[in-house]
């Protein structure tokens, strides 16, 4: 434990800066991964345990992408646009056979995708890690905000980010698609009886999740490595963020994702041996507090 | 085909055909068996994370049992290399080690293993009593502790220790020229981050007294993000940064620290940097990174390395590993030591291989030698230096003293116990 740590860097503005913005870059690309994983929960009631492997793609895209291009916008576009196809596809024809089946069956479907997506990166992109790179356009030297540092890259993703979660949540809210979507969450019965066809709208909820991954693994691909089975540790995180913000909750994955990057960053200064621990403590102390997550919706 | 619908007949040669598939599937990899031919066994991490080192290994392995075999094998046996995936598990390792030798009839073992599973072979070995060679455990404890010492056993190699001792010295040495006191460590948190670092900084302070450490991370292995790690060392902001990531975490952590210009703030010393699977997949290095050397064809600066990194890079189409060298090592030593034997028999290459010193393109003054008082490698190319981002990647290799590694090692030894 390293209190005087913590306690010097609230006391300094930049070092305030600095953790924060990390905390944030953290917990916006967490979000991304996160929000797809609880709008399936919320639409479709499957728990997609394969969702990582979207983030996988999404970043191998990408870089592919900005191989072949050598542009970064194009990258970005390939990485969310060729996710949201095989989410498409893999709900079409796979996840779709499962619906209303036991949650085991569900879990060993989706695990299996787990097993079978890596293999299928492995054998095209090679067992050995990868690295995109970062454009030239963004090698420049970061920011500095109140003597804090922040790279602008982080801003361009943190900016990304923030626009995915507005749009969604506005449409969500506003649209009548969105409005489609959260009436065939609530009764999907009723729903396909008014003539709607409940199949495209799943098959649409899950593209779109599976796209946000992507647009992560899309936006990570620059500054993480790239390697079969990145989706698994982001994935742990994702399901701890949707539990803390309430499975099928937009906002309680938001509010979650930023959370845990937070712990993630304070807590590496004041707890160096303990970050990861925290992270798992918050989680009980919620499932304790509010079994349903912060923001979910209470049992009946 | 005969379309008759009998399905009870058809489902049984279906399942009978399907079986035979299995078998034949399930049959482990074994290069193709010739007359009086000698079986030798080698448990590697072909599948996972490291899969890319344990295939290294392999292929290192096989370029050199092809000269040997050419060359009329081990006292007139060719060499048939049986190689199992541990999948990196311990208890794998092992597994997989016994039924190489029991099953398989394996009379001598390759033990391509992480330290992880190294160990649980090495406890194979004493067990069978079969000759064994651990190319890939880098931990010192175990050749240097006594209670781990078996007559069969050796280890081609480097050792943690001697890493530490030399990387140590090096630092020392810039940090004295340069004034570096305050220094920050960034190593994964497990057995192998939290030893070597304690080494090098035992070593570091040893020879440069006034250096000072400031702010220690243990990221976890295998942790995708470290934007918190880099945040933090920037405010401590060290003189000096540690690091014996490794890998893809390396490469990430590079690519992350790089946007925070957190290299153009203090110099860097990451031991695992001057590997071509690290160096030729970071696309925009930072100038001046310090590493030890892995496997680098340039240094020793000899045509024979040089021709060695070549010949394996014409063959398998990437560059070869640190992994690499220290299996190649292995099968020359074991050629060497049956010629001098003139026997394959295991016991007899094992009391030939005891202070045997061979010529080798990956020896610092051109030959290793198998140390006769505890079974390891010394006399290998070691040192350090700083990268550029294009080939040779490290132009200036400064060389570790073997005389200082070995009076220095003696006296850890001593401090540990075990000498």
């Amino acid at each position: 434990m390293d209190l005087d740590a913590l306690t010097g860097c609230l006391a300094s503005s930049a070092c305030l800066v600095t953790q924060t913005t990390s905390g944030l870059i953290i917990g916006m690309l967490l979000f991304l991964v996160a929000v797809g994983l609880t709008l399936i929960f919320g639409v479709l009631k499957v728990v997609n345990f394969s969702h990582g492997a979207f983030y996988m793609f999404g970043a191998y895209f990408a870089m592919t992408a900005y191989q072949l291009t050598g542009s970064f916008a194009l990258a970005m576009f390939c990485g969310a646009a060729g996710t949201a196809v095989i989410g498409l596809i893999f709900e079409r024809v796979f996840m779709s056979r499962v619906y209303g089946a036991d949650v085991l069956m569900q879990l060993l479907v989706c695990y299996a995708f787990v097993l079978i997506f890596d293999d299928v990166v492995r054998m095209i992109w090679g067992p050995e890690f990868k690295s995109m790179g970062m454009p030239a356009a963004f090698q420049v030297m970061p920011l500095f905000i109140a003597g804090g540092v922040v790279p602008p890259y982080y801003l361009l993703l943190i900016g990304v980010a923030l626009a995915a979660a507005l749009i969604l949540g506005l449409g969500l809210a506003r649209t009548r698609i969105g409005k489609v979507i959260r009436a065939a969450a609530h009764n999907p019965g009723m729903v396909s009886a008014l003539g709607i066809n409940t199949g495209l709208i799943y098959g649409g909820v899950f593209a779109l999740g599976g796209m946000l991954a992507g647009l992560a693994g899309a936006l990570a691909a620059p500054v993480r490595s790239l390697t079969p089975g990145m989706g698994f540790s982001v994935l742990i995180e994702s399901f701890i963020v949707t539990v803390i913000g309430g499975m099928g909750s937009i906002l309680g994955a938001l509010i979650g994702a930023l959370l845990i990057g937070l712990i993630r960053s304070f807590g590496s200064l004041g707890f160096p041996l303990f970050t990861e621990g925290l992270m798992y403590l918050f989680m009980v102390i919620v499932l304790v507090s509010r079994p349903s997550g912060l923001f979910g919706k209470e049992v009946a | 085909m005969k379309r008759t619908r009998t399905p009870g007949i058809s489902r049984r040669s279906t399942l009978a055909l399907m079986g035979a598939g299995a078998a034949t599937l399930a049959a482990p990899w074994v290069a193709r068996a010739q007359a009086k031919t000698i079986k030798v066994g080698m448990p590697t991490i072909l599948s996972g994370r490291v899969a890319q080192l344990g295939t290294s290994s392999r292929n290192a392995v096989m370029l050199e049992v092809e000269k040997v075999n050419a060359a009329g094998g081990l006292a007139g046996r060719q060499i048939e290399m049986v190689i199992r995936d541990s999948k990196g598990q311990p208890q794998e390792a092992a597994r997989v080690a016994r039924e190489l030798v029991n099953t398989d009839g394996c009379e001598l073992l390759i033990d391509a293993e992480a330290s992880s599973g190294a160990f649980a072979v090495h406890e194979v070995a004493r067990d069978l009593g079969v000759f064994c060679i651990h190319t890939n455990s880098e931990t010192s404890s175990l050749t240097a502790d006594p209670k781990q010492h078996i007559p069969n056993a050796f280890r081609t190699a480097r050792q943690g220790v001697h890493d530490s001792i030399v990387g140590g010295s090096y630092a020392a040495a810039i940090a004295k020229a340069k004034g570096l006191k305050k220094w920050a460590t960034c190593s994964p948190d497990y057995a192998y981050g939290r030893d070597t670092t304690a080494e090098y900084v035992t070593y570091l302070k040893r020879f440069a007294p006034d250096v000072e450490i400031i702010s220690e991370s243990w990221p976890k292995l295998f942790q995708p993000d470290y934007t918190e790690v880099v945040t933090k060392i920037l405010q401590a902001k060290p003189q000096a940064l540690y690091s014996c990531l490794w890998g893809g975490d390396l490469t990430s952590y590079i690519d992350q620290a790089n946007i925070y210009a957190l290299f153009g703030q203090m110099e860097v010393f990451a031991v695992n940097m001057a590997d071509y699977t690290a160096l030729t997949v970071v696309k925009n290095l930072p100038k001046g990174i310090h590493s030890g050397n892995r496997y680098i064809k340039t240094y020793p600066a000899t045509p024979e390395n040089a021709a060695w990194g070549d010949a394996y890079k014409a063959k398998y189409g990437e560059y070869p590993t640190n992994w690499s060298w220290e299996n190649a090592t292995a099968i020359m030593l074991i050629a060497e030591a049956s010629k001098k034997a003139n026997s394959a028999d295991g016991k007899k290459i094992a009391e030939a291989m005891k202070g045997l010193k061979i010529k080798s393109p990956f020896g610092a003054d051109g030959t290793v030698t198998m140390r006769g008082e505890d079974h390891t490698l010394i006399g290998y190319a070691i040192g350090w230096g700083t990268t550029i981002p294009q080939e040779p990647y490290v132009p200036q290799v400064q060389a570790g003293d073997w005389k200082t590694i070995l009076e220095l090692e003696a006296e850890w030894k001593k401090s540990k116990g075990y000498a």
